[in-house]
């Protein structure tokens, strides 16, 4: 007791606070005692008189005492976790070593949070700036797809994280990875020397083409087509639907570093936030990327019916919203397995799909059906006479086509789809594909700040294709200012490449409008195919002028004489034939309504908006010439003459 | 002999080969040359190589983008009695350089390198299968068959 009292005394000032305890025990043992009480409130300090000392010298060896385990206690608690961490590397670099063999690329820059988790007391600078610094293991693997969502850390020893950076500034970023961004990103390192682009993209593959997913790529012979993705075109050459290999692109990592810039495409990661004020963005998983020149080419997604996704998970799994490579590869599989197919969407894509299933079917014996609102296939764009026409030949490829019908619900007996029509009819069928349309991608719209388009759907954006400084929007999700058409929204393949284009040229100074037309096309099956420009609504007054067709205009011959398997690039290469005295006499016109070629023209207010080139091939300029001359022509049939309709 | 009907709003005109034998006396609007808005082909009105010009491909864009604008601009503006010869070392860095992409640019690149781009890049890009410059992102891009170097 005495021995606590002196101690209390000597750390009196040091444990005011929660010394009371013990003034009490002091207090009671000094009553007990009584001679100690004038000692009480005396508070020895430790630099008391020399009577003191040992006093002192038992205090400063107290307090030294107590530092040095506190010092030990943090420096094993350090070690420890350092070793832990250690430890945990070593064994994740070992499973991902063999990890490599097959190429499978993973970035995870939560990996680092692993590493921040366990070093508490933090002295470990290579941890420490966990989000920005993944250490992807091998550099050229760009290819590879790279799936992460979850924090699983792929890393590789400490000092790679040190080395290979992820790009923390892009100084043109491009948001989206399909044709749109893959044009701008070659029109920025076109005309800017050197430029570093950095592609972001949520999908597992590099820049890819759309069309032939519902077209060449149906018709390959090569059973193995859905590994390869290539396909042979008309004129016997092959392509692959990517737009380059792997090796024309640069890895992330060495954006900053490489001599001549270059474009790297970061895959599987999607821009989740849009700092406008900061020109940066954030990535899902933390990841942000400051930027001078942004475009946003996210395009959209598939478009689904109300009542399908009412419908239940048993039908939605037998669904298929048909976009991506993925969805090729699940369609083509699934095609092959049942006994039903039914397409609902009368459109391009609905229409190309039925088509190419049902050129399948005549081998495979596949029920192919197709079901739209509309009177006819391509309701909406061609006039209905034309419709009509389409529709037979669609119905020749093999088609079984249910005109004016509109879903009304779809349930799932018997592992069989039963679609209900609202006029009472029942369809049966083993898997649906939905081509009813596409919903823009304009996530970004909200924190962003960005307008979006209320009539076409989109970021709205001006002439030029700027949505604010320093941000265009490219493609599919572009609502933009036709200076010759006013305003409006395009999804097709070339406004993504014109557009992707223009925007990369703005996007390095060049402050165009737009104003090179683009221009689409279809086929439907070997015998229809045409080409269009501009504005072609069926609701718009239409002016046909027809010839009959001859064997040789077909899609096919059109570019094995051009040599070119793509249409839209048939023109870089083929000049119009000029009109040349044909000796063989004229084909008669019959009666019977034949609608093999001709040209079509769309006008609104008597001007030409647009133009349909009907199984009529290479003669694209003079139609975009006539659209952007914007004259009201009093005679159609004369400006149907420059097309030579006649001639091949 | 042609002739013509109405269904309902879309009309409808069947013509013969004679009909429209006859010159068209539709008028169109002559083009500017100097259209800053239009699409030019190779070369820029000022004389300039246009870079980025669909008949190139990814020639200019490429890994081997930057030997390949030295190599060629060298020759564009080579003034000598043989049109290039100056610039046998850009061209050398630029066969090395697309050597180390077999994929990209595979072997008939050699005739890509010496020939008057405007008229055989197109041709020989498409004839390579994996070419670049065969993407369809080419698009029309000479509209008024501006190919004159």
């Amino acid at each position: 007791m005495l021995k606590c009292r002196t101690v209390c005394k000597k750390i009196a000032p040091l444990a005011r606070a929660s010394s009371t305890l013990c003034r009490q025990n002091v207090r009671r043992t000094g009553m007990k005692h009584g001679r100690i009480l004038p000692h009480v409130p005396a508070v020895n300090m430790a630099t008391g008189p020399a009577g003191a000392s040992r006093q002192n010298q038992f205090y400063v060896l107290l307090v030294g005492a107590t530092c040095l385990g506190g010092t030990i206690y943090t420096y094993q608690t350090v070690t420890g976790a350092q070793k832990r961490y250690d430890e945990r590397f070593a064994v994740l670099h070992q499973a991902t070593s063999e990890e490599i063999a097959p190429s499978t690329q993973t970035e995870s820059p939560a990996a680092e949070a692993i590493g921040t988790a366990e070093a508490v007391s933090q002295s470990e600078p290579q941890a420490a700036p966990a989000a920005e610094e993944p250490s992807p293991l091998s550099t050229g693997a760009e290819a590879a797809p790279s799936e992460t969502t979850e924090p699983l850390p792929v890393a590789g020893p400490d000092s790679a994280l040190a080395s290979l950076k992820l790009p923390s500034h892009a100084p043109y970023l491009l948001i989206g990875g399909g044709t749109a961004s893959f044009a701008a990103a070659r029109s920025i390192r076109a005309r800017d020397p050197g430029a570093r682009v950095l592609i972001v993209t949520d999908e597992p593959d590099l820049p890819y083409m759309r069309p032939p997913l519902s077209k060449e790529l149906w018709f390959a012979d090569d059973p193995a087509v859905t590994d390869t993705l290539r396909f042979k075109q008309w004129n016997g050459k092959e392509r692959s639907i990517y737009f380059q290999p792997p090796s024309f692109y640069i890895s992330p990592e060495e954006l900053s570093s490489a001599e001549n810039g270059g474009v790297a495409v970061f895959t599987g990661r999607k821009v989740v936030h849009m700092d406008v004020r900061g020109n940066k963005v954030q990535l899902d998983d933390n990841t942000e990327i400051s930027y001078d020149k942004c475009l946003i080419a996210t395009g959209g997604v598939p478009r689904n019916l109300q009542v399908l996704e009412r419908a239940g998970e048993e039908v939605l799994n037998k669904t298929t919203l048909f976009r991506k490579i993925e969805d090729f590869r699940s369609l083509d599989k699934v095609s092959r397995n049942i006994k039903s197919i039914a397409v609902i969407g009368g459109g391009f894509l609905g229409s190309e799909l039925s088509c190419a299933l049902g050129r399948r079917s005549q081998d495979s014996g596949l029920e192919v059906i197709q079901m739209f609102p509309e009177k006819g296939n391509m309701g909406k764009v061609l006039p209905e006479y034309l419709s009509n026409w389409t529709t037979d030949k669609v119905k020749k490829e093999g088609v079984k086509v249910i005109s004016e019908a509109l879903v009304k619900s779809v349930t799932c007996k018997d592992d069989q789809l039963e679609i209900q029509l609202k006029d009472g009819r029942l369809v049966k069928t083993d898997h649906i594909v939905a081509a009813v349309g596409l919903e823009p991608n304009v996530d970004l719209a909200k924190s962003a700040g960005l307008e979006v388009d209320s009539d076409f759907g989109g970021f709205r954006v001006n002439a030029e294709l700027q949505a604010r400084s320093n941000i265009w929007v490219a493609g599919d999700a572009a609502c933009f200012y036709d200076i010759r058409l006013g305003r409006r929204r395009v999804e097709h393949h070339d406004h993504a490449v014109v557009s992707g284009r223009l925007a990369g040229e703005n996007m390095t100074g060049a402050n165009k409008p737009y104003w090179h037309q683009s221009m689409f096309w279809s086929d439907l099956g070997p015998d229809v195919g045409y080409e269009a420009i501009g504005i072609v609504d069926s609701s718009l007054p239409t002016v046909g002028v027809f010839a009959k067709a001859t064997a040789k205009d077909t899609p096919k011959a059109a570019t094995e004489q051009s040599g070119t398997g793509i249409r839209s690039e048939s023109e870089t290469e083929e000049v119009a034939l000029s009109p040349v005295a044909s000796t063989t006499p004229a084909p008669a016109v019959t009666h019977k309504d034949d609608y093999g070629k001709g040209v079509i023209f769309y006008l609104r207010d008597k001007v030409v908006v647009g133009i349909i080139l009907w199984n009529v091939f290479n003669r694209m300029p003079i139609a975009r010439k006539i659209i952007k001359d914007g004259e009201e022509h009093t005679d159609l049939n004369e400006v149907a003459k420059l097309f030579n309709i006649h001639e091949d | 002999m042609s002739y013509c009907k109405q269904e309902g709003k879309d009309r409808v005109i069947f013509v013969t080969k004679e009909d429209h034998e006859a010159p068209s006396n539709a008028e169109l609007v002559a083009d500017d040359p100097n259209d800053p808005y239009e699409e030019h082909g190779l070369i820029l009105p000022n004389g300039d190589i246009n870079w980025n010009c669909p008949c190139l491909g990814g020639m200019a864009s490429g890994p081997c983008g930057s030997q390949f604008k030295e190599a060629f601009s060298c020759f564009h503006y080579s003034t000598e009695e043989v049109k290039g010869s100056e610039c046998i070392d850009h061209f050398r860095n630029m066969q090395e350089c697309m050597q180390k992409f077999p994929e990209l640019y595979p072997q008939e690149d050699e005739k890509e390198s010496s020939n008057q781009p405007e008229a055989s890049s197109g041709s020989d890009s498409v004839a390579a299968p994996t070419e670049s410059s065969a993407s369809a992102q080419e698009s029309d891009s000479v509209p008024d068959n501006q190919d004159a170097s």
